[in-house]
């Protein structure tokens, strides 16, 4: 499929999208707004230590409490093999993703679960889970990546080996991996570059901070079959490890989507759903369990906390030479960090003939991480955009110009591997170059700094389903959770080709039972893949009633095309038919209208932002004010432009969070000092202007429409665009996120 | 835990008397994120918003009387207030968002004993006593005495406050108050500064008190603040470096900050001064115009 | 234990529910009156999502007592549109795609309104720090400031007509 128009109705437009009503009227039922009768309500037990051997667990006391039903802990659950857990965004084993959900012989984290109990109320069940008697042996915590990666670190796992490296280790280690990707040969190449700039980062884990908790009810019933309620990016997904923790069927469970309060990535993998499923089938009845903010906090998310070696050389010009990043990711308690994505990404704009990259997996005594938009790279991106923009200044190159003079284009080979096909990194950097922003008067203790981020796109398994109305409406169907107006972009491309209104299809997120497997809404990939497969379907829907018209005219099919919604006969000898006509007779020509399509699209492609950052920084306290802001960013084609320019605007400002003010913070045993809202400092309304932005349309030829995702790459440049800008304002690089007020004014004193 | 609505002071003591795991709530804006924290609950919760005393906001015999339980909403729109404490209502309108303001209380805010509570350090500066009343009758104590430790306040069991007593501003007279968080709203103080100045007809600083938050397990009077100030013509900002820094070096002198999640030793110091110098600015100027 | 017995009104409807009295006043709206629209985001009062009007004043649901809502008077999102017209807010929101997943619509359309009813011409900058309390992990807030703007507009219009007819 190639894009072929460039002239649309719906495709570009900005519709209300169909769900608002409900969003605005309070009626859209998110994960802790189902409620069933006979429900149980199940509340965790966590440890309060960061890293503890399990001696016993007794629960007599708590399973004596009237109102409690059942407990669970990790013995509950079976033992499962180092199998990798495909088609979640996180990386990690069966065995770790089962000892994460509950804890078998360690615990290695604060707010890691231990157990979990069913009881008639909530207080019951929370009252009872604080008589579980829990003995523990209190071990030394492993909270930075220098203490993890030392020789006599504390082991958070006996039987961790590191992988990747050059002879296998006969030891276990802290390091669950290292990745290496090079060409070239960046060692005799220094000798090339004109100027060479070494710098280290450091970055603090940050979380999703989606404003839904977890949320999930169960029902399995006596015959081990039954139904889960509940919010997730991917109600397959989820669905598939629930039932592989649990040792069941996947198709034994009906999963029913919830809407969905945000999810970045959070809601990816599973932590409740096991719990609510089998204390449902030990207890014959529906189990609730909602997640608090403190557990949301403690026991979920976040993404990696890093430190990064950088150094890049470049000719007198402004031409990269040569460049290698040294990059450790705290994988939190088990492995899979996105470290592996941080490699791919770290110089992915760049055109550098000799690289040298490692990185390593470390896990530590934090919460497993989990994906967080574009995993991986908003941390590289503020170390490489920091050096490329100490670079410009030295060589006295404009910063966007020494972008451009590197930039990624068609035909260019990645780092990583393949060759780019059409892509827009190039254009964003143009455009940027050219706005008003960019050559505006700053005034004193004010800045500007530039950023360019890279983020690869996914495609996944996807279905649709297409069905005509009698009255000639349409459903479409996916299933696919709609987070940020997916229902409505498909609707568009729905229209589009079947030429009738936007608000005469209705889009349908549908359970695990009544449409086929769906991947996440992840990886940028709804409106791309599930796009693609909405198209295919509405065209086989076409195709069909062309067909149907052609018999009742008694002509062959060729001779009918489909115009704005209607059947036309090439000659013009008979009367149109249109969608509304076709739908009215279709027991007549061969039974209903519908069609299904499933696609998994390869080779997606890959976006680009650039973005301007202005700030000022009051000189006394340290305190970084964001002036203004201005995203270009690669969209393909914008099918819903209010909603390319949200996921935009959404992703600069969670990477402005992670910029200023975000960051886990622990005491000395591990435990997590700051779990809500109050103290994990996500910027609010007043902290920030208006976020400006320009959609640029490269459009992608592997959709039909040119779509790109345009999900996650937003929040990959702000990291570094601001650490420019404070810069820029100061004379000061701040090499360690968040630059907080301490940190800034730390700086401000130093030399 | 039971819930108590009392509607007279009688029947508040009464209630706080018979339980001792009783205690008192106006705004419950620090309360409840407390037990969601895991603070235990008290047996007995006693809603003070109900006892007419503690809704008295009006102005009689040269001083303001501002009830415990008033929200912070009802004292930010009140206009006479807001014009004879300008800095107590900037303190007070900084507690929390818009929702919280609609709940929050001056007495909840000091009896929470915070060393960060945003309408302390103004209360103290303006020489407010707090009302008390309890099971042995009632008396006054300077709100600077109510607060004796991070969480830990002078009261006895059964006894609350039901009012604030503040001397009406004399000629001259203004106040401010200056906080500073890493966002512009939502969080708690990592320093605050209040100041009050008097000013004679010529300018000059008659009296002035600053008073520091947030920098000590206590709020914490720049006690060298006054003798600064004093006779210091303060109509016109001085431009004079030495006297700024002066007072600066008084107020990191009050300092007896800590390390913690919000802020270290060192930027807590070095923002007290920055914030004292800022907040003296801003009453002196409000001082002029009461001439 | 015993429960305890509270009436109130809530979105111009007298109601009455039982409670413990350590539930919140969000806690009875949900779970006791079925009104899911106000959510919880924190429990803390550090998100906003919970946020409704009780007596002409906007609180964090979460943070008051069900008990304390015995004879006051409370607005949800769900009496938020009068019959089949929707607020102005809700339709410069809707039109607007001031947001995405949707989780902190309600609050902060509560916020808004509260604002508006108090401010009419609300600035930018009073329109930001007016819903500093609600938290959105979505949009940035460029389009939901932009649409409270916008919902100003509407009202004040509305308010002209009113009065030339």
């Amino acid at each position: 499929m190639t894009a072929t128009r460039t002239a649309y109705k719906w495709v570009g437009t900005r519709p209300v999208r169909h769900d608002g009503l409900d969003k605005v009227t309070g009626r859209a039922r998110f994960g802790a707004d189902f409620a069933t009768a006979g429900m149980l309500h199940g509340a965790v037990l966590r440890s309060p230590h960061a890293h503890a051997r399990i001696r016993s667990i007794d629960v007599s006391e708590a399973l004596a409490v009237s109102g409690v039903k059942a407990i669970i802990t990790g013995a509950d659950l079976p033992e499962l093999d180092d199998n990798q857990v495909e088609g979640g965004e996180g990386n990690a084993t069966y065995r770790d993703l089962s000892r994460n959900i509950l804890a078998r012989d360690k615990v290695l984290y604060e707010g890691h679960a231990v157990a979990a109990v069913a009881a008639t109320t909530l207080r019951v069940a929370e009252q009872a889970a604080q008589l579980i008697r829990v003995e523990y042996q209190v071990l030394a915590p492993v909270l930075t990546i220098e203490e993890a990666m030392a020789d006599d670190a504390p082991l958070l796992h006996d039987d961790l080996f590191t992988s990747g490296l050059d002879s296998p280790p006969k030891e276990p280690s802290n390091i669950a991996a290292r990745h290496v990707t090079s060409r070239g040969d960046p060692d005799a190449a220094w000798e090339e570059a004109d100027l060479v700039v070494e710098r280290e980062y450091f970055t603090k884990a940050v979380h999703q901070g989606y404003i839904e908790p977890h949320a999930v009810v169960a029902q399995i019933g006596e015959d081990g079959k039954g139904t889960v309620w509940g919010s997730s990016q991917g109600h397959f997904v989820i669905r598939t490890l629930t039932a592989n923790v649990l040792g069941w069927d996947p198709g034994d469970m009906k999963f029913i989507p919830a809407e969905i309060g945000g999810g970045f990535g959070g809601k990816t993998t599973i932590y409740l759903e096991p719990l609510a499923a089998l204390l449902s089938r030990r207890t014959g009845r529906p189990v609730k369990m909602v997640m608090t903010r403190h557990e949301v906090f403690r026991a979920t998310g976040p993404t990696s906390g890093t430190w990064m070696k950088v150094k890049m050389g470049a000719r007198k010009d402004g031409k990269l030479v040569a460049a290698q990043a040294w990059m450790a990711y705290e994988a939190g308690a088990f492995p899979g960090s996105p470290v592996g994505l941080g490699v791919m990404g770290i110089f992915a704009c760049y055109d550098i003939p000799n690289v040298y990259l490692e990185g390593y997996d470390v896990v530590v005594n934090k919460p497993k991480v989990a994906a967080y938009r574009a995993p991986g790279a908003p941390m590289v991106g503020f170390a490489a955009e920091s050096v490329i923009d100490e670079l410009a200044e030295q060589l006295r190159i404009d910063p966007v110009e020494i972008r451009l003079r590197n930039a990624v284009a068609e035909g260019v080979r990645a780092v990583y591997g393949p060759k780019y096909r059409k892509i827009g990194l190039v254009e964003t950097l143009e455009t940027a170059r050219d706005h008003p922003h960019y050559s505006a008067p700053l005034g004193p203790w004010q800045g500007r700094g530039v950023a360019s981020g890279w983020w690869m796109n996914y495609g996944g398994e996807t279905s649709a389903t297409v069905n005509i109305n009698s009255d000639g409406t349409a459903v479409v169907m996916s299933g696919c959770p709609d987070i940020g107006g997916s229902r409505a972009s498909l609707a568009q491309m729905a229209a589009e080709e079947l030429g009738i209104d936007v608000h005469r299809i209705e889009p349908v997120v549908a359970d695990t039972h009544s449409i086929g497997y769906n991947d996440l809404t992840g990886g940028s990939r709804v409106t791309f893949a599930v796009g693609m497969a909405v198209v295919s379907a509405a065209r086989e829907l076409i195709e069909d009633m062309c067909s149907r018209a052609a018999r009742m005219w008694d002509v062959p099919p060729e001779e009918v095309e489909w115009v704005e919604g209607r059947a036309q006969s090439v000659s013009g000898a008979f009367p149109p038919l249109t969608l509304e006509e076709l739908a009215a007779g279709s027991a007549r020509t061969g039974g209903p209208l519908s069609a299904t399509n499933t696609v998994n699209p390869r080779g997606v492609g890959v976006a680009f932002s650039t973005q301007i950052c202005d700030v000022e920084v009051d000189p006394e306290t340290g305190r970084v004010t964001i002036l203004r802001y201005t995203v270009a960013q690669d969209a393909g084609r914008a099918i819903h432009p209010d909603y390319v320019e949200g996921q935009m605007q959404g992703g600069v400002v969670q990477g402005i969070g992670w910029a200023l003010n975000e960051e886990y913070i622990f005491d000395g045993d591990g435990v997590m000092e700051n779990p809500g809202f109050l103290d994990y400092r996500m910027p609010v309304a007043s902290d920030l202007p208006m976020i400006d932005t320009v959609i640029v349309e490269v459009p992608n030829p592997e959709h039909p429409y040119g779509v790109r995702g345009v999900g996650e790459v937003g929040i990959v440049p702000p990291l570094g665009a601001v650490a420019n800008a404070v810069y820029a304002a100061t004379g000061k690089r701040i090499q360690e996120l968040p630059m907080s007020p301490v940190k800034v004014l730390e700086a401000l004193s130093s030399g | 835990m039971k819930y108590q609505a009392p509607t007279s002071i009688e029947e508040a003591v009464a209630l706080l008397s018979s339980d001792p795991g009783a205690r008192v709530f106006a705004g419950a804006t620090d309360l409840i994120p407390q037990f969601q924290g895991g603070r235990p609950e008290p047996s007995m919760l006693v809603d003070l918003k109900g006892v007419p005393q503690t809704g008295v906001l009006e102005c009689q015999n040269g001083y303001w009387r501002v009830g415990a339980a008033v929200p912070a909403a009802r004292l930010t729109s009140h206009r006479e207030l807001v014009s004879a404490f300008p800095g107590l209502v900037e303190g007070t309108s900084l507690i929390g968002s818009d929702q919280i303001q609609g709940r929050a209380t001056l007495g909840g805010n000091l009896c929470n004993a915070s060393p960060a509570a945003d309408s302390v350090p103004p209360l103290v500066a303006l020489g407010a006593t707090a009302v008390i009343v309890g099971a042995a009758g009632r008396r006054s104590v300077p709100v600077s005495e109510i607060v004796i430790g991070p969480g830990a306040t002078s009261l006895h069991h059964a006894e609350f406050i039901t009012e604030f007593r503040i001397p009406v501003p004399a000629r001259g007279c203004s106040d401010a108050y200056e906080r500073f968080i890493p966002r512009t709203e939502m969080d708690i103080a990592v320093v605050g500064a209040a100041a009050r100045i008097r000013l004679d007809d010529q300018g000059r600083c008659r009296d002035a008190t600053v008073v520091l938050g947030a920098v000590a397990p206590t709020v914490a009077e720049v006690s060298a603040a006054a003798e600064i100030l004093r006779g210091r013509q303060l109509a016109e900002a001085p431009n004079c470096k030495a006297f700024w820094e002066e007072l600066g070096e008084a107020a990191v002198a009050s300092c007896n900050p800590i390390d913690d999640k919000r802020g270290t030793v060192q930027f807590r110091r070095r923002v007290a001064a920055v914030l004292a110098r800022r907040t003296v600015a801003t009453a002196a100027r409000r001082a002029k115009e009461a001439i | 234990m015993s429960r305890t017995y509270v009436t109130c009104v809530v979105n111009g409807d007298p109601v009455d529910f039982l409670c413990h009295d350590y539930q919140t006043l969000l806690s009875a709206l949900r779970d006791e009156l079925g009104l899911t629209g106000t959510k919880e985001g924190c429990g803390t009062g550090d998100c906003g999502a919970c946020s409704v009007i009780l007596d002409g004043q906007l609180v964090c649901s979460c943070l008051v007592f069900a008990p304390e809502a015995e004879g006051r008077s409370i607005e949800t999102i769900e009496g938020m549109a009068e019959g089949q017209h929707l607020h102005p807010l809700q339709e410069s929101f809707l039109e607007g795609a001031a947001f995405q997943c949707g989780v902190c619509t309600p609050g902060f359309l509560i916020a808004a309104k509260a604002l508006l009813d108090h401010n009419p011409t609300p600035t930018e900058t009073e329109v930001r720090y007016g819903v500093a309390g609600n938290l959105c992990r979505c949009t940035g807030y460029d389009k939901i400031v932009r649409s409270v703007l916008d919902a100003a507009v509407r009202m004040r219009e509305q308010d002209t007509r009113k009065e030339t007819a």
